[in-house]
Formats: structure tokens, sequence, C-alpha cells
């Protein structure tokens, strides 16, 4: 029983915040008939351009963008599947448990390939890496590390200056986290390192990439390890101070998927939001305009695939396995 | 060709039937043994990979101080993905309490020897094929009985049956159209030499009673058998009469010989004009007779020697100047003039006997009915084809009977008042037929018959 009370003492805190939003938006004419309620765990700003270009075409759809972290938004819509009508995530793993569990509905008349689309229902509309981001301030120029292998001997070559500047994601409370680092680890060995050694010293954990960021920026952090690149490319205030690496011994690659809940009443609206939204970003488009990275291909340039969207991603969602996982994590991290 | 026969069913039709009706029977058959074989092989592939799966997280299950600890191997789900993106569920079980996974995933009964269970269920209104095994625990201080189910929904199998079927339907149709084919050229192959043998026997010339000598199947030989034994009791019986008439006519005419010369012996004597009278009515009678009963005969020998031809090379202006010459004292006494008109000669290979025959028998039956002191005109012509033309000055052919008149014992509505059998036209068309030629009747356009001889 004991993996029960950790599951139900891990869960209660989210329950509690569920209510609150990280934040929260209307767009569209107050009047109109019809309004898509959208849980997102992707950033208002990145967002606006697709939902604007949308309701354009639609001019009698409002819509109201509710944004939490990827753990939340799992939470959120499980209990009450009939307040949301299209929900994002980038946390694939949750996104796609959902849809295994009976929660979507299948979107007719959108073709995508098999590896960015599971059961014509959840569909993925941006390939992002995760990422290594440094303060510049920490490195010589062109002495940037650009493996995991590398960041590891740079960290312990000097462990005064990283000594509790470096940071992850809490993989306990982010869904993405949780997402990056179950895959790091079947990839290598060297994640299990990486994190005894950023455990060593005194990592902070994040719920977000956003927060990284302003620590980055800020110079409270020199590292911040599995960070979202494209978060840091959309701000135009931190290319001077900050470096994204792209780890070249393996990136791992996710991918943002949407899908429309079975339980919505405006079906075909919330289809028609989730087509236009996979159109802009595989179309021809404005970068300036869209600032979401976009649908890129299934394998990037070094030949690594993206995390496929297959139900295998369920096997770290299984609360045992999830127990031993965060277990032998927090004793990597949390020393 | 049916004409008057009664015809019930058919037996192309019912071959071809049975044949097609069987290849449809097979074809439909086909599909559905092909198509559950199918089934049966696409659920086994799903079944061993579901095995798989179990055996797999079975496997991971370990006792660690007491608590079960299942390390879920990443590789249990990721065999189980598809082309159809199906859904997985699972579920982990210690004894009656769920560890993790779908509380509600209906779960078989599984042996505790590892042994796996495959069962078909409805999870979440989808249909699921759900694999279940257990294992047994023992830890220090108790035993506890582990049950791992994993369950795909069946979306890829169905996706593999409609493919399945709808290639064994297409081969189940091409196996009807071929099968069809082969039964049309069965049924045709089987019905040909019936239809040969039918052929054969219509070709045949009215008195060909001969036995059907072409190979037949084995099928056809009791029928062939019994068509010959038929044909030749009917040839015998054909014989026998033919054989009987001219029996009667020749003993018939022989009596009648004597009975005319005692009539003329007797109409010497007898001077009383009324017993003249009847004498000479006897006389006349008794000529017809006699000229009936020679017909007779003359048919029965052209009947025989129809089927045996002695041909020699016949000059035909010889054989009707000869006929003439022969026929001339009885035309005289009619008044009645015989010409012959020719060109040059005209040679053929011919049965001289069978040609006089039927020359004489036209020329008699001219004799008989045109009116006195008229004229009786024999052309022959060798080309185009060699023939004989008898004219005549009488009253011609009833045009209304001209086609009937050649049959035998069948004699125009315009005779009835002239003595005679009805025999001639119809020896001289025998004959015409039996060299190969043709008898033809026609009146000729200032009146009077012209009946010609075509060789």
């Amino acid at each position: 029983m004991r993996y029960l009370v950790a599951l139900i003492i891990w869960l209660c805190p989210l329950g509690a915040i569920a209510q609150e939003w990280e934040d929260q938006n209307a767009f569209g004419p107050a009047s109109a008939q019809t309004t898509l309620r959208v849980l997102s765990s992707t950033d208002t700003s990145l967002f606006v351009p697709i939902i604007e270009d949308f309701l354009q075409e639609q001019p009698d759809v409002s819509i109201e963008y509710f944004v939490t972290g990827t753990a939340q938004i799992d939470q959120v819509f499980r209990a009450a599947p009939e307040d949301f009508d299209v929900v994002i995530s980038s946390a694939m793993d949750l996104q796609l448990k959902l849809v295994n569990d009976g929660f979507s509905v299948k979107i007719e008349n959108l073709d995508q390939p098999q590896w960015a689309q599971w059961r014509q229902s959840l569909f993925a509309f941006t390939t992002e890496p995760a990422t290594i981001v440094i303060n510049r301030a920490a490195f010589a120029p062109g002495a940037v590390p650009q493996t995991r292998q590398e960041l590891i001997a740079a960290m312990r070559a000097r462990p005064d200056i990283f000594r509790g500047r470096v940071g992850t994601y809490d993989v306990r409370e982010s869904g993405l986290g949780y997402l990056f680092a179950t895959q790091d680890a079947r990839s290598s060995e060297t994640f299990w390192r990486l994190m005894e050694v950023m455990g060593g010293l005194d990592a902070r954990l994040y719920c977000c990439s956003g927060a990284m960021i302003d620590d980055l920026v800020a110079g409270k952090l020199m590292v911040a390890y599995n960070v979202l690149g494209s978060y840091v490319a959309a701000r135009d205030d931190v290319a001077e101070k900050l470096e994204i690496v792209l780890p070249s011994d393996f990136p791992t690659t996710m991918m943002r998927t949407a899908f429309v809940s079975s339980r919505t009443d405006v079906e075909d609206e919330a289809s028609a939001f989730v087509r236009h939204l996979v159109e802009v970003q595989t179309g021809p488009r404005n970068r300036e305009v869209f600032p979401l990275p976009p649908l890129g291909s299934a394998v990037d340039g070094t030949g690594q695939a993206v995390i496929s969207l297959e139900p295998a991603l369920m096997t770290y969602l299984d609360p045992l396995k999830r127990r031993t996982f965060i277990k032998e994590w927090s004793s990597a991290v949390i020393q | 060709m049916d004409d008057g026969v009664n015809v019930t069913g058919s037996l192309r039709a019912r071959l071809a039937l049975t044949l097609i009706g069987s290849a449809a029977a097979i074809a439909v058959l086909l599909f559905f043994v092909v198509r559950t074989y199918s089934a049966q092989i696409a659920q086994s592939g799903q079944d061993s990979i579901l095995e798989a799966s179990v055996t797999s997280i079975l496997d991971a299950v370990t006792l660690r101080e007491g608590d079960v600890e299942v390390d879920l191997p990443y590789v249990a789900f990721s065999m189980l993905s598809t082309d159809a993106d199906d859904r997985v569920f699972y579920a982990l079980w210690q004894d009656e309490t769920l560890l993790s996974g779908y509380e509600l995933l209906p779960v078989a009964d599984a042996p505790d020897g590892g042994e796996i269970v495959l069962v078909s269920a409805i999870f979440d209104g989808a249909p699921v094929r759900v694999a279940t095994a257990a294992r047994i625990l023992v830890g220090a201080n108790d035993r506890m009985r582990v049950t791992v189910s994993v369950a795909q929904t069946q979306d890829a199998l169905a996706g593999t049956l409609n493919r399945i079927s709808r290639n064994v339907g297409l081969i189940g149709a091409g196996f009807f159209i071929l099968s069809v084919l082969v039964a049309s050229w069965a049924t045709n192959t089987t019905i040909r030499p019936m239809e040969r043998l039918t052929n054969s026997i219509t070709r045949r010339g009215p008195k060909d009673l001969t036995p059907v000598a072409r190979p037949v199947p084995l099928e056809m030989a009791p029928l062939v058998a019994s068509l010959n034994s038929f044909m030749a009791r009917l040839d015998t019986s054909l014989k026998q009469s033919e054989d009987f008439i001219a029996e009667a006519a020749h003993r018939v005419r022989t009596p009648l010989a004597t009975v005319r010369s005692h009539a003329e012996a007797t109409l010497q004597r007898v001077e009383r004009e009324d017993n003249r009278q009847a004498l000479r009515s006897m006389v006349r009678a008794i000529d017809e007779s006699s000229r009936a009963a020679g017909q007779l005969l003359d048919h029965a020998m052209i009947t025989f020697r129809a089927d045996h031809l002695e041909t020699h090379e016949v000059d035909l202006v010889e054989l009707v100047e000869d006929l003439v010459t022969r026929l001339t004292p009885v035309a005289e006494m009619k008044d009645i003039a015989l010409t012959v008109v020719s060109e040059g000669e005209a040679r053929v290979e011919a049965d001289a006997i069978l040609l006089q025959n039927a020359l004489r028998n036209l020329v008699e039956n001219a004799l008989k009915y045109v009116p006195e002191e008229s004229e009786i005109t024999l052309e022959v012509s060798a080309t185009p084809r060699p023939r004989i033309e008898v004219r005549d000055e009488g009253p011609g052919f009833p045009p209304d009977q001209m086609q009937d008149l050649a049959a035998r014992f069948s004699r125009g509505e315009n005779a009835k008042d002239t003595i005679g059998s009805g025999l001639g036209l119809t020896i001289a068309k025998d004959v015409a037929m039996a060299h190969g030629g043709e008898l033809t009747l026609t009146n000729m356009p200032e009146g009077g018959a012209c009946v010609t001889l075509l060789l």
C-alpha cells in the first residue's frame, strides 16, 4: 500500500492547485455563439497568432485559453473532461494515455504521417528538442560543452562555479520533465551520471522551462538541462547571455500534441481548430507571425528519431514503474 | 430440328448448370474457409505478441523486502504498436489487489504455472483480446500470486481481415469465372459427339439406312447400337415390302397378258356392238393394270439399282432416239408425233437402263395426258448440264400441286379421268436423284407441260 499512499500524497497538491491557472485568456467576440475551451501547456504568447488566425476564419467562435502544467492538465482533464474541448500538451505520454483511455474523438480528413498522429485522434504539431542552455558567463568562448559527457566533465572540473547554479526539471512535478528524463534514461546511462553530478552540485529543480530561463537570465543559473530551446529562441532579450546547445550525443525530441475531447459539445469547431493548428504548423508560414517551432521530420539531421507516439509511452506512467524511477531519480538528484 | 419431338430439359444446360453451380458453391466455400483460416492466423499473430508482452512483464515482477516490484519493460508495450494504432490496456494484480493498470479490464483465470490464457472481450466499448498469465512469488513470510493481463483492441486485425476478405473475394471470383469458362468448354466437348452424330444422320440421303460407322464415345454406344439395329430392321422391312410389291406385280402381269390375249381373240369373234364395246374397255383396263404393274416393277428395280448404280458412258441422244423408235407405234395409235431435238452427241456417265426407264415413264405419261394429233418433243442438250426435256401440248400441271406430284402415288387433280398409278414422275425423280441430278416440273407459257430431267 505504500505506493498508493505515495501516489495520493503526490496527487493531492496537484488537485488542490488544479483550478489556479498559470494563465487564462479569452479571444474573439463576447457575443460568439460557440466558445472553444482550450486546455494547454503552451504559453499563451506562443499561441496567440494561431488563435487569432483561426478566429478570423471562424468569426462566430470565441476561445478560452487555459494554461497550466502538463501534469496538471492530465489531472484536471481526467477529473472533468466535459469542461474542455481541445487539449494541448507537450507531455506526449500523458496525451497518448488520455487518447488510449478513450478521452478523444477521431478527426477525419486530417492527413498526417503515421509518426505524427495516433489513432487519427492525437496530432503532433511541433518538433522541439530538449536542449542544454548555458550562461555564456560560465564558459570561455569555444569551451562550451557539446555533449552530456562534456557537460559532466565541465561541472566536475569547476564545482565552485556550478554549485547551486545548475538546474533541471523536477520530474515529480513536471510531466514534460518526466517524459524527457525517462526517454533520456532509456537512451543512455550517461543520464544517470549527469543527474548524480548535478545532484552533487545541489541542483535547483523547476516546474517549467520558462522559470529556468528566467533564472539563467538573472544569473542564478549557469547551466540548465533539458530546457525547451524553442522557449529560449522565442525570447529576444536573452541571445547575448544564453547559448542553446543541442546535445550531439543523443538529442531527445518532443512533439507537442493536441486532441479533441470526446465529451465536447462543439466537436466540429474543436476539430476545425486542431485541423487549423496542424495546417498552420505544417504548411509554409511566416516565422515572424507564428513563433511556435514547426512540425519537422520524423528523423532529425543526426539520425535520431523523435519520441514515437506509441503505446510504449505508457510504460513509465505505470505507478509502479514511476515509483521506481522517481526513487532512483531522487536518490541521484536530491542527495 | 425438334419438330414433333417431346423435349424436356437440356443436357447442355443441365451439365453447364451443374458445373457452374458447383463452381459457385466451391468458390463460396473457398472464400469462407480461407477467410476463417486467415482470421485464425491473423489472430494467432496478435495472440503471440500479446503472449510475449505478458511474459516480458511477468518476468519483470520481483519481490523486494516483501514488496512486489514491477519494472515494466518498455518493450512490453512497444511491441504492441500497430499500423492502426491499437489501444493497449493492462492490469497487474497481487492476489485480489490491483497493483496498477486498468481495474475494470476483464481478466481470465490463469493457472499458476505461467501458462497464458487468451480471451476475447469488450472493454470500454471496444472488442479486445486479453492475454493473462499468473506467477506465484514466495517471500520470507508469505506467498502471493501476481496476475498480469495485457489487452489490445483489434483495429489492425480488422483491417487485415478486411484486406484478406477483399483478396480472397477476388480470388474466389476469379476461380468462379475460370470455372465458368472450363464448364462451358467441358459442356461443348461433351455435347459435340452427339451433335456430330445428329449432323451425320440429318445429312443422310432418304434411302441411306446403313449403320453409323463413325466412332462414338462409350456412353453413346448403346444409343448408336440401338439406332443401327433399328435402321437395319427398317431396311430389311423396306426391302421386304419392295420385294413383295415387285413379286406381286410380276405375278399379276403374266396372267393379265393371258387375259388380254383372250380378250383380243374374243373381240375378233364377237359381232354385237355393245359386246365389242365392253371387250374394248376390258382390254384398255387390262392395259392400264399391266402398265401399273410394270411401273411398280420399274420402281422396285430403281430402288434396288439406285443403291448400286452400274454406270457406263451413254449417249443421251442415241438413248432418246432408241426409245422414240420403240414408242412410235403406241404414239401413232393416237396420232401423236414424237420429235427429238438435239445438237450432236450428249455423252454422260449413267446407268442406261435406269435412264431408259425414267424417260419411258415420262413419255408414257405425256402420251396419256395429251390430246390426239399433237406433238411431244424430246430435247437433249449437253450444256451447261446434261439434260433431257420432255414437252407436250397437254393441259399442263395444276400449278398449286407441282411440288407434290413427284411423290409416290400422287396424281394431279386434272388427271382423275385418266387411268394411272401416279408412279411415273416418282420413278423419273428417283432416277435423277440417284444420278445426283434433279427433276423439275414447269408449265410452258403457251400451254403444255415440260418435265426436265437434269443429270
